[in-house]
């Protein structure tokens, strides 16, 4: 038998079946992020547009953590446009196997573009070394549904909880940041780790003494940026 | 209700939110970061999710920053289940149940 990579058809179909294994993700995220944002004071209604527009599953966690903190709303937006400034890279990654579709086809990849559908995306890259627009359209319209679906329902579960401090709901989003930030760790390569977690060192350092200078959601800002400053120069 | 505010902040939001994943699809053909670039951007997630966490754990007094040992200790449980399990969502229901016991003991 003649060895060759296995290429899968590139139908919209296909793509659905590929993000599957992600919805589960999907799904408790969003029914968390639901549960915050009630918490957070938002309405069922604003959960929706939050999940349906910014559609950024972090960035939505923020926007809920500086909101409850009365954050002015030039921070929120900064805050948030760093947060995800990494789909910048991503989309960078998966953006040249896809030029040969018209540019409206072209925004619709990118705007639908999450870490998760990146990371299926660059995953059938590595086994069929192309992508095609049908099956990326059934990937992305896949994890957006389900996506602002469970970010409904879970606004709608939340509504129902009289007070979420009482039952610790409030650290949900601590706790989601806790994960994330373990989850980003263990994709690092085993050599960078230790490079990594002195980094969290030095930003929690950096935080610390911005503390007392600047209000907590500009601290976290700047001490975000010149850590990625220091990481950057440490790197060798 | 949502006010025009809250509607102005999530359309803002969406912007900026929008624009980084969609435009190099439109502009890859012709431009390229700078690599220094691209490996500042590597370390935003790790930085801006410690400072997340450790805001929480850091609490602006009237002369002092100092700890919030509730935080801080039910964070303990939520790393050692996030390193062991790897799933967000059994640390998220670990860090809340914590909270919950932590509350009603203290």
């Amino acid at each position: 038998m003649m060895e060759q990579t296995v290429q899968t058809s590139d139908t919209f179909m296909q793509g659905v079946r590929d993000c599957i294994p992600t919805l589960l993700g999907y799904i408790s995220i969003g029914l968390a992020f639901g549960v915050v944002g009630m918490a957070s004071h938002l309405t069922v209604f604003e959960v929706f547009l939050l999940s349906a527009l910014v559609y950024a599953g972090s960035a939505q966690f923020i926007f809920c953590g500086l909101y409850v903190a009365g954050a002015p709303m030039s921070v929120i937006i900064i805050t948030v446009f760093v947060v995800n400034l990494r789909h910048l890279l991503m989309s960078l990654t998966v953006a040249p196997y896809l030029t040969h579709y018209s540019p409206l086809r072209s925004v619709g990849f990118g705007t639908l573009l999450t870490d998760e559908t990146f990371g299926v995306a660059v995953t059938k890259l590595a086994k069929e070394k192309r992508l095609g627009g049908n099956w990326m359209d059934g990937l992305n319209v896949t994890a957006y549904v389900v996506w602002v679906a469970s970010c409904t329902a879970g606004a709608v579960v939340g509504a129902y909880i009289p007070s979420a401090e009482q039952f610790g709901l409030d650290f949900a989003l601590v706790a989601m940041f806790a994960a994330l930030l373990v989850l980003n760790l263990q994709a690092t390569k085993k050599e960078k780790l230790m490079h990594y977690v002195t980094l969290c060192g030095i930003v929690a350092l950096l935080l610390y003494g911005l503390l007392y200078i600047l209000p907590s959601h500009l601290a976290v800002l700047a001490s975000t940026l010149i850590g990625a400053t220091i990481g950057v120069m440490r790197d060798t | 209700m949502t006010t025009m505010t809250m509607l102005l902040l999530i359309v803002g939001c969406m912007v900026v939110t929008w624009l980084p994943r969609m435009l190099p699809f439109l502009v890859v053909r012709t431009v390229t970061l700078p690599p220094i670039v691209l490996r500042w951007l590597q370390y935003i997630p790790v930085c801006i999710l410690s400072a997340l966490v450790f805001e929480t754990i850091f609490q602006v007094e009237e002369r002092f920053v100092t700890i919030n040992w509730l935080h801080a200790v039910a964070l303990v449980p939520t790393f050692v289940v996030a390193i062991w399990t790897k799933s967000l969502s059994l640390t998220v229901v670990v860090g809340v149940v914590t909270m919950a016991c932590l509350r009603i003991i203290i």
